[in-house]
């Protein structure tokens, strides 16, 4: 009789959370059985995600709330601005439950503050399904704090295909050979390279990607946290190789053109037809930004950034990393969730995605392209996280200044190897030192 | 002074709490403290409060958990960005109420004589209408430096491309070393000529769609007595080919002009075949030289990089004085249609010139009004900050910069440093203050 008015009383006020506890209340059998709906709460959440990635994401959402009914997760689309937002509400004392976030170097400046909150409770369904690289990427102050969900490779080549079918040339696999072909292509009357330079972190992708290969994942990472110099022989010998693409009459405008060309363009300056530039160096986020119709196969194609001195396959990914502010249950579960094959797959099917996990298979990616790029990043041996938004804000992700704005100078002109490494390392150094 | 104007200009009434004895009176402040509640509250709120915890946070660190007194002043005026800044801003400051002001009067005085007066005044005024936001991106496109895409170079390229006509093949390039010289000089083939020789001058670098139409497959011209015979051609198929040979699937490139010359003097000038050839015949004996003048390079104008860091504040200027310049001449407009007109008369029944007239009585008479655009323009310009943000492409923020957006940036933009940006916001803060001072103390002065 009680069991029967409680469920009567469920379907009047259609209030989940209380049937929740007075059914937990009433019988303790129920709640060993249903243990996931027994988990309640409402998690707040802010992310970069906006249009159709946010509904991407409310499709993960729905696949946890199938396992969870009672969590309800509520997804504020901030956009790129996030960073922005979450700090100042950090500041103010209130920040979101969760977050997601492109930007270890931000994740750190929480972790050293004591916003966040471990994530240590996800390590055992973490470890069943990624490498122990991505643990690493999660990482901080030696403590698992992070899960990179949504991953991207940095280390893809876009080109136009009707330029390289009029040169005759194939995609390349060595830098020599990627050289090689750019000089055909010039000849043929197609400008090889069109370079994003106005946006800064275009150059750094390029630099990481040549220096990941040359120097090796090691001292990429020594680089990363500064522990060598960025006056160092291997970084000289990365900014020359570097140099061998920002040739003036290599890139569409010129440099000049170059420096004042925003990602977006340089992308349709090759996804067009007829295109201004034949290669855009950048990851596999390119296709969505175009905006001239172009189909991919027949106007377009990729390829894995080519080897440098005969390197293995390394892959250099940005992502967004999920961080918790709080611990409830209710976000223990959905930060467990999303560790699960389950969760990449309600969102990998829905195209623009890439996950490290491996339990997830290649073939829910939606087309060839997707496929190739993205299992290249649960593959790959060597996956590092992007150099740059990996260290002080100021120094690798401030428009203009730091890393970013040191490369447009070498951008401007190539041939200063010395000076650029210079004020590289002068201006990280004082990076380094003020974000302690 | 009525007891009104004590009530809008004096304290608040809690400063001095009247007398209890006297009812009235009190009866009469509290509906006047009722009243001016809210608009205290907001102000503590939303102004007070802020200003005050934004001095306080300047004197943080980055994480904002240790005092460090002044160093983020010290970081204000030691790194050479924030110093680029201040100096541009020093820029505007000069520059622009200046020019709005004067351009402002020169248009209000002659919106006052021409006939469509009301469609040039809208026209002048409407771009105060529309958000700085969109301006930025309007002009950003405007300034781009390629003239296809950019409405000011196009214009320059206009008067540019008549004074020196693009050639027919701007983008070509020697496909060997055999011809010296470079495209901005003309190329000259290497190798001396004699009457029956065959001259090669193959090119690279031109586009499939930059071909002249109806083009042929290049032929090796078969060599003549007395003549010297060449081809010129596209020398490149899928692949690249050989260099300096003629091959198959490679096409002629018709209508190029190519001189021979003798002794560094030109001799006779030809224009190839649709097959690329070209013969030189009833030449005497002797040395000659082949090659393909300057002029069929000559390159389209450029354009100008208005967004460059050399260029990029004077483009930030003439954007930002285009939005203002209406409201100068609104405000100015206003001023004069209020000016009794009986002055002018008699200044101008005394035999003043219209010059001495605009300048002795006109100017004099406006000049409160100037002084209001003035002002308004210095504050506007010292908080300058959404169209530098958005016109200025990122690789020029840094030659951009202003304090205002410095102080977005280093708060914001990445370096989440929120203790230097509230000493910048502090120092634009006291920068602004004397301005204001001024601006209420004219105010007072008007009531």
């Amino acid at each position: 009789m009680k069991r029967r008015y409680v469920a009567g009383s469920l379907a009047v006020l259609g209030a989940a959370a209380l049937a929740a506890v007075a059914v937990s209340a009433s019988t303790a059998g129920v709640k060993k059985a249903q243990g996931a709906s027994a988990v309640s709460g409402s998690i707040t959440f802010d992310g970069v995600w906006t249009g159709a990635e946010a509904k991407s994401f409310a499709a993960v959402i729905k696949a946890f709330n199938q396992k969870f009914p009672n969590v309800k997760v509520n997804y504020k689309p901030v956009g790129d601005n996030l960073p922005t937002v979450v700090s100042t509400a950090v500041a103010g004392g209130r920040p979101p439950d969760m977050a997601d976030i492109a930007q270890p170097g931000l994740i750190q400046q929480f972790v050293t503050k004591g916003a966040l909150k471990p994530i240590t409770y996800a390590r055992g369904v973490m470890a069943r399904n990624f490498a122990p690289s991505w643990l690493k990427l999660g990482t901080f102050d030696g403590k698992l704090y992070g899960l990179v969900f949504k991953a991207s490779n940095k280390s893809t080549v876009w080109y136009n295909a009707h330029a390289f079918k009029n040169a005759g040339v194939k995609p390349p696999k060595t830098w020599p050979q990627f050289i090689k072909a750019a000089a055909t292509i010039k000849a043929s009357g197609v400008t090889p390279f069109s370079i994003g330079g106005a946006d800064g972190w275009t150059l750094t992708d390029l630099f990481e990607n040549i220096y990941l290969r040359q120097a090796g994942a090691a001292k990429y990472g020594q680089l990363t946290a500064h522990k060598i110099k960025w006056t160092d022989a291997s970084v000289a010998k990365a900014l020359k190789t570097m140099a061998q693409v920002l040739r003036s009459d290599s890139m569409v405008g010129g440099t000049s053109g170059a420096v004042q060309t925003d990602f977006p363009t340089s992308v349709n300056n090759v996804f067009q037809n007829p295109p201004k530039g034949a290669i855009v160096i950048e990851g596999d986020f390119v296709p969505g930004v175009a905006t001239v119709k172009a189909k991919a196969g027949t106007d377009y194609g990729e390829f894995p950034f080519p080897t440098v001195g005969g390197s293995g396959p390394a892959v250099e990914i940005g992502g967004d990393t999920i961080v918790a502010f709080r611990d409830t249950p209710a976000i223990r579960a959905f930060v467990q969730f999303l560790a699960t094959p389950q969760a990449a797959a309600a969102w990998a099917k829905r195209g623009g995605f890439a996950t490290g996990n491996k339990h997830m298979s290649p073939s829910v990616y939606p087309d060839p392209i997707t496929r190739a790029t993205a299992s290249a990043v649960s593959k790959a041996k060597n996956v590092v996280f992007d150099m740059s938004d990996q260290q002080p804000g100021s120094f690798g992700a401030t428009v203009g200044q730091g890393e970013w704005g040191l490369f447009q100078t070498f951008l401007r002109n190539p041939s200063n190897v010395k000076g650029v490494q210079k004020q590289l390392e002068s201006a990280a150094t004082k990076a380094y030192k003020k974000g302690k | 002074m009525g007891s009104g104007a004590s009530i809008t200009a004096e304290p608040p009434p809690q400063a001095a709490p009247p007398p209890a004895h006297e009812p009235g009176r009190l009866a009469r402040y509290g509906v006047g403290a009722i009243f001016l509640l809210p608009a205290f509250v907001l102000l503590g709120v939303w102004i007070a409060y802020p200003t005050v915890y934004t001095i306080v946070r300047s004197l943080f660190s980055q994480s904002g958990s240790h005092f460090v007194g002044l160093d983020n002043y010290k970081t204000l005026f030691t790194t050479s960005t924030l110093l680029t800044a201040i100096e541009n801003n020093a820029i505007w400051v000069g520059v622009v109420p200046a020019v709005v002001t004067a351009l402002g009067l020169i248009f209000a005085v002659l919106t006052e004589r021409v006939p469509w007066a009301v469609a040039f005044k809208t026209a002048v005024f409407l771009p105060m209408a529309i958000s700085a936001f969109a301006t930025g991106i309007t002009w950003r496109i405007m300034y781009l430096q390629d003239p296809h895409l950019g409405a000011v170079n196009a214009l320059g390229r206009v008067f540019v491309d008549a004074v020196q006509t693009p050639g027919v093949l701007p983008s070509a390039l020697p496909s060997t070393q055999t011809l010296s010289g470079s495209p901005e000089t003309g190329l000259v083939l290497k190798t001396p000529l004699h009457p029956g020789g065959v001259a090669l001058l193959g090119l690279t670098a031109i586009a499939p769609q930059d071909m002249p139409p109806g083009v042929k497959p290049a032929v090796r011209p078969a060599p003549r007595p007395d003549a010297i015979t060449g081809v010129v051609w596209r020398d490149f198929k899928p692949g690249g080919g050989v260099p300096g040979k003629v091959e198959q699937g490679e096409e002629g490139l018709p209508g190029v002009k190519v001189s021979l010359q003798q002794n560094g003097k030109t001799v006779k000038t030809t224009t190839s075949r649709a097959d690329g050839t070209f013969t030189f015949s009833g030449l005497k004996p002797g040395t000659y030289r082949a090659g393909i003048s300057k002029a069929t390079f000559n390159k389209p104008w450029g354009g100008l990089s208005w967004l460059g860091t050399k260029l990029i504040t004077p483009s930030l200027i003439i954007a930002y004085i285009w939005i203002w310049a209406g409201f100068a001449m609104v405000v100015i407009g206003a001023g004069l249609s209020a000016m009794p007109r009986d002055v002018l008369e008699a200044a101008r029944t005394d035999g003043g010139t219209e010059w001495q007239v605009f300048r002795r009585v006109t100017v004099p008479l406006l000049r409160p009004v100037l002084t209001v655009v003035l002002v308004t323009m210095f504050i506007n310009v010292l908080k300058v900050f959404d169209l530098v943000i958005t016109l200025a492409p990122g690789s020029s923020q840094n030659a951009a910069s202003v304090i205002a957006l410095a102080m977005w940036r280093y708060s914001f933009g990445g370096v989440n440093d929120f203790g230097v940006g509230s000493a910048i916001a502090v120092f634009l803060f006291l920068l602004v203050i004397p301005v204001l001072a001024l601006n209420i103390r004219n105010f007072r002065r008007e009531v």
